[in-house]
């Protein structure tokens, strides 16, 4: 271990639901500070993907010495390069135009190791901790955003972030003032004690996104967040992680169909029937693909992968 | 482009006791607010025992004769002889429809929310069965104060005391049964199932309404059935506590169904063994 390890790391990550295989060795890091999309259609594995990350589900296959050592410089790109250490920069920067070309992603890992017949494998680490074999300290640095609406509707705004806090044993004396905190970090400080219920869906999003900072964690996961919202509270949305990400370091996965919410200097991971078809700096996948946008370069990647 | 620093900001030490308490707070202090907000539930949750008390036994009491069987020393009247059986289901009910709540839960993600705590699983779901235990114990002395006044009550008042380390073991092991149950139960419609597989047969084939050798009478096949049926030991364990007496038997077949459903839970909501990961859900 060189320096310190990324917010996130996906290791060769499979996983099948019965026969169907919802996740074919997707491997990428999120470092730290970074705003990193997970871009995919409805059924491309990003829930799956999510729920790994989470924990919901174990990832767990072990088989991940070696071909994954590697690959933390082989499949990580872009911005991601440059905190691996100068050994593997260069080829890193190579990988770049390897990884995005079409059906190449999928063999960064598989050609080391050769486990391709696996269907469950592969591991995630959060700031190094590895979500299966330590959750607690994965947990802990990490914070969740759901797409279904999780706030209790019956309870107060200031109640759900105090069982949150209390979930992670913050009692309810200092759950109160980081809930204050937290509220008025997101513009909501007046809001308190009215009944999430009667909060607008993008202001439900914003007290989400303060409860999964409540505990301080410095790797925020949003799964589709502006999923069902009006066209200004998406971009209100947006705008806010985008600001937590600028001003506090926070390193963020943002998982998403919508193409209009990546800018050109995002990381992106584009997912597309469970493999990583690629990843790096958007304006770079764009360059490699020779395509004027981000939309048409995601249409030549899938369409290459199904021609 | 990045203003953090390097340094893991969260310390890496286990939680203490005391954040495991103040966990296990949050957890009743919440479903105690969810139960003050649905008091339809409560309410329905007390009338349901009291038609059966009120209607249902004040018919059969002429009907069924009960003869002196312990932990009676004397004839009693059906009200009488059907209150453990009532008690406990009020338990299996709320057992049943916290497991509901579960489903709701996972589907709504509320049950997510609960999962990614940092907290060991079997500690959350432990949480999570300890809320619903005591919300039922409630509503089981609620449904105690009113048959009271029907002149339904122990022998001595510390049948009242006694009674309730029995509510407390019957509620685990119905509420454990309830958690396994939803993790197997994908979407909500499936809790009629529930109520036709699970509650009514439960209940029927129990000593809740009748004695077993009544049943033993009529057929050894269901008298068999009614004597493995936890629900029978979970009555009799009541019958016999409301009486400051132990029913052993029961209580050893209660700990084992108990532990049974528990392993049986937790292993589901187990991210590397759960069903959850086969469902995909």
């Amino acid at each position: 271990m060189t320096d310190s390890p990324p917010a996130l790391a996906v290791k060769r990550l499979s996983h099948s639901y019965g026969s169907r295989k919802a996740l074919d060795d997707v491997s990428f890091n999120v470092e730290r500070g970074c705003f990193a999309a997970l871009l995919g259609l409805n059924g491309a594995g990003k829930s799956t993907l999510f729920s790994l990350v989470t924990g919901l589900y174990a990832a767990r296959g072990g088989a991940t010495s070696g071909g994954a050592a590697r690959n933390i410089g082989g499949a990580t790109s872009g911005g991601a390069a440059r905190n691996i250490g100068g050994a593997t920069s260069g080829g890193a920067a190579r990988n770049i135009g390897g990884a995005t070309s079409g059906g190449a992603a999928r063999n960064i890992g598989g050609a080391t190791s050769g486990g391709a017949a696996r269907n469950i494998g592969g591991a995630v680490e959060i700031f190094g901790f590895d979500i299966a074999n330590d959750p607690g300290q994965a947990l802990r640095r990490l914070g969740v955003v759901f797409q279904a609406r999780t706030l209790d509707l019956e309870l107060s705004v200031m109640q759900n972030l105090l069982y949150h806090a209390a979930l992670h044993g913050i009692g309810p004396v200092e759950g109160r003032r980081l809930a204050e905190a937290a509220l008025a970090r997101a513009g909501l400080a007046d809001r308190a004690g009215d009944k999430a219920r009667d909060l607008s869906g993008g202001q439900m999003r914003r007290v989400e996104i303060a409860r999964a900072l409540l505990h301080g964690p410095r790797l925020l996961l949003l799964d589709e967040p502006t999923v069902g919202l009006d066209i200004k509270a998406r971009a209100d949305i947006l705008a806010h992680v985008r600001d937590l990400v600028r001003r506090e370091g926070l390193a963020v996965l943002w998982t998403t169909h919508l193409i209009d919410e990546i800018e050109p200097c995002d990381q992106v991971v584009v997912l597309h029937r469970g493999r990583a078809l690629a990843n790096g700096v958007a304006a770079e996948i764009v360059a490699a693909r020779g395509a004027a946008g981000i939309g048409e370069a995601f249409e030549r990647l899938t369409a290459a992968e199904e021609g | 482009m990045t203003t953090s620093s390097n340094a893991d900001p969260l310390s890496a030490r286990p939680f203490t006791s005391a954040q495991y308490a103040i966990c296990l707070g949050g957890v009743v202090w919440r479903e105690a607010l969810r139960f003050l907000h649905q008091r339809e539930r409560f309410v329905s949750a007390l009338v349901r025992p009291l038609v059966w008390l009120f209607i249902f036994a004040a018919g059969f009491r002429s009907v069924l004769g009960i003869s002196i069987i312990p932990p009676y020393e004397t004839y009693v009247l059906y009200e009488v002889y059907i209150t453990p059986g009532l008690m406990a289901m009020i338990q299996l009910f709320n057992g049943m429809q916290s497991s509901l709540s579960m489903v709701y839960d996972r589907e709504m993600g509320n049950m997510r929310t609960l999962l990614v705590s940092p907290f060991p699983r079997w500690f959350l779901l432990g949480a999570k069965l300890f809320a619903g235990v005591a919300v039922s114990i409630l509503q089981v002395y609620a449904y105690l104060v009113i048959a009271f006044f029907w002149e339904i009550e122990p022998p001595t008042k510390w049948g009242y005391v006694t009674v309730l380390p029995a509510l407390a073991l019957v509620g685990l092991m119905l509420g454990a049964l309830g958690m396994l149950l939803s993790s197997l139960i994908k979407q909500l419609e499936n809790f009629a199932g529930v109520m036709n597989f699970v509650i009514f047969p439960m209940f029927f084939a129990s000593s809740a309404l009748y004695p077993l050798w009544r049943v033993k009478e009529a057929s050894p096949w269901l008298y068999y059935a009614c004597s493995i049926n936890p629900f029978t030991h979970a009555v009799e364990l009541i019958r016999f506590a409301f009486y400051q007496k132990i029913a052993w038997d029961s209580l050893a077949a209660l700990l084992a169904y108990t532990s049974l459903f528990l392993f049986g839970a937790i292993r589901a909501y187990d991210p590397a063994k759960g069903l959850l990961t086969r469902k995909g859900g």
